[in-house]
């Protein structure tokens, strides 16, 4: 495929992409902001995909690879501790919701 | 494993992070939607690894386990009231991956200038710029909420005009880079111009507006993943990073529509301008008494009312008083006290915040009142009884022109028969304004930590 027409592909899938981002999340109630917020910052954790292409790819530069590891450390924190806090967070909500008819 | 395949199982993590947006936006599932994303994230990750291009498998698993055992200790051990900071920095460290990415992948072309396609370098400099400034913003925001810096807003001389210099000197470096500059100096300096200017763009913000601030980050690391998604012709990335950029920048909206601020009113007006006059004029013409009460005098008044509105705040999350606030209700609804919560949207420092620090403690769901509900019930109510709380309901924001929160909708407490405010000191709230609430005469106020305070109505209470 030539590189004009992938581009046009990928603007094509942003452009929905944004679309569909608005759509999904416009029915969040204001109690589960902070979980969403949470949520949405463990999923921008993907990078970590671009980190190891980067990291890992066939290249013979050091400096390359060295940031590229980097970038693999900053986005596992990223993806590991942001879902781990959200969940955390959503946890409590269940605890509640089973509590309710005894309370 | 060819690209084709590899993009069609990218495909299967795209469609679980939908469905796990989807199901956060409902309490009964939202705990599954977020394990539904983090199977997606683990989809993506071994499809990565079993890609056809040759890997160096050895050094990335090492990395992983170090990012990834920081994430799980730092998330494991933070207390629940320092959950914002830790989101602030969890989104830091993803905006500074996009960052390095681009400085490594401009840096593996650098032996040959001028090949770069100009969508490439575009990307490049894109997730370059906005990688750095999310990183360096949102550590000056974890600094501030973790009280490493001041919480007030930072202010200086000429601040918008050397920001605005210095955000065109990067974006002049960005634009000599994708006409054909490709040097590597040009990119470091792109990229250390970036991170001054996320520092400078977050300083002069005040404490109160942070989780504004938080929620913009956000979606500016989504907005960088995406970029990078373009810069490494890899869909999943620009999916998924484009919904969070989408997701993010909503919810910032609706967050500065609660306040009744625009987000450019946030960034970059009054809140760092006008503060630190207001603040020395609303000193000035405020007269009046501060008057203080004891634990037996508040636990007489609540426990012989018909109707309580407790009101957190941070102060209530900083002093981890949720359990107490839900035992103190417990007793006094024992007496046949209605009690009821009412939630500003901005209370705290995020979005909910008070409704995950309640859920924690177990009070029951319909007792939480939203702001308009709240606001309708204060004309019956007998006693407001605000725990650390103090923005979100001064009435400056109602009738002072001249107070940098004016406009803001606030929990209309003054409007009880009677006020109780529980706070540590006279001092001042997190975004330095004051607070003539605490002069009304019908205000008395209970100094101490919101935990002892409310530990010691509870034991008075008991006692009656």
């Amino acid at each position: 495929m030539s590189h004009g027409l992938l581009l046009s592909f990928e603007i094509t899938i942003l452009v929905l992409a944004i679309f569909l981002g608005f759509e999904v999340i416009s029915k969040v109630p204001t109690l589960l902001h902070t979980p969403l917020m949470s949520g949405t910052n463990a999923i921008h954790g993907i990078v970590i995909v671009g980190a190891m292409l980067v990291a890992g790819a066939d290249h013979k530069d050091t400096l390359t690879t060295i940031i590229g590891l980097i970038a693999v450390v900053l986005a596992s924190a990223n993806v590991v501790g942001g879902f781990v806090v959200t969940d955390r967070m959503l946890e409590m909500f269940k605890k509640r919701e089973r509590k309710e008819p005894d309370s | 494993m060819s690209r084709e395949t590899t993009n069609l199982l990218y495909l299967v993590t795209i469609v679980t992070f939908v469905l796990a947006l989807r199901f956060l936006s409902n309490p009964a599932t939202a705990r599954r939607g977020n394990q539904i994303g983090a199977v997606g994230m683990l989809i993506a990750i071994v499809v990565t690894f079993l890609q056809d291009a040759a890997m160096s498998y050895w050094e990335i698993g090492v990395g992983m386990a170090i990012g990834g055992t920081f994430g799980a200790v730092a998330a494991r051990k933070v207390r629940m009231t320092a959950m914002p900071q830790m989101v602030a920095l969890f989104n830091g460290v993803g905006g500074g991956a996009a960052a390095l990415i681009a400085l490594a992948e401009f840096h593996n072309i650098a032996p040959h200038p001028g090949t770069l396609q100009k969508d490439i370098s575009a990307s490049i400099v894109l997730s370059a710029i906005i990688g750095s400034i999310s990183f360096a913003g949102s550590m000056v925001a974890f600094a501030k909420l973790q009280e490493l810096v001041g919480g007030r807003p930072v202010v200086y001389p000429l601040q918008q005009a050397t920001n605005a210099l210095l955000f065109a000197a990067v974006a002049a470096a960005g634009i000599a880079i994708v006409a054909g500059t490709e040097r590597q100096w040009l990119m470091w300096a792109l990229v250390a111009g970036a991170l001054l200017f996320g520092v400078l763009f977050v300083l002069p913000i005040g404490g109160a507006d942070m989780p504004v601030v938080i929620s913009l980050l956000n979606a500016f690391t989504g907005l960088a993943a995406a970029a990078t998604g373009f810069e490494l012709e890899n869909n999943v990335l620009i999916v998924s990073g484009m919904l969070v950029g989408a997701s993010g920048t909503l919810l910032t909206i609706l967050m500065g529509r609660a306040m009744n601020r625009s987000i450019a009113n946030v960034l970059f007006g009054a809140f760092g301008q006008l503060a630190p006059s207001a603040t020395g004029a609303a000193a000035g013409t405020v007269d009046g008494q501060v008057r203080s009460a004891s634990a037996e005098d508040v636990a007489v008044m609540l426990a012989y009312a018909h109707k309580v509105v407790f009101v957190p705040g941070y102060g209530m999350a900083v002093a981890q008083a949720q359990h107490d606030v839900h035992a103190l209700a417990a007793l006094l609804e024992a007496r046949g006290v209605e009690v009821s919560y009412a939630i500003h949207p901005v209370a705290g420092r995020m979005p909910g915040h008070m409704n995950v620090l309640l859920a924690e403690a177990n009070v029951p769901y319909p007792q939480l009142k939203e702001m308009d509900d709240a606001n309708s019930e204060f004309p019956r109510t007998d006693v407001a009884l605000v725990i650390g709380a103090n923005d979100v309901v001064n009435p400056d924001a109602r009738n002072n022109q001249g107070s940098p929160i004016y406009g803001m909708p606030i929990l209309n407490v003054d409007q009880s028969q009677q006020v109780v405010v529980l706070k540590r000191s006279m001092n001042p709230g997190f975004a330095g304004i004051e607070n003539p609430l605490f002069l009304n005469p019908k205000t008395v106020m209970l100094f101490g930590d919101a935990k002892e305070s409310v530990d010691k109505l509870a034991a008075s209470v008991k006692a009656l």
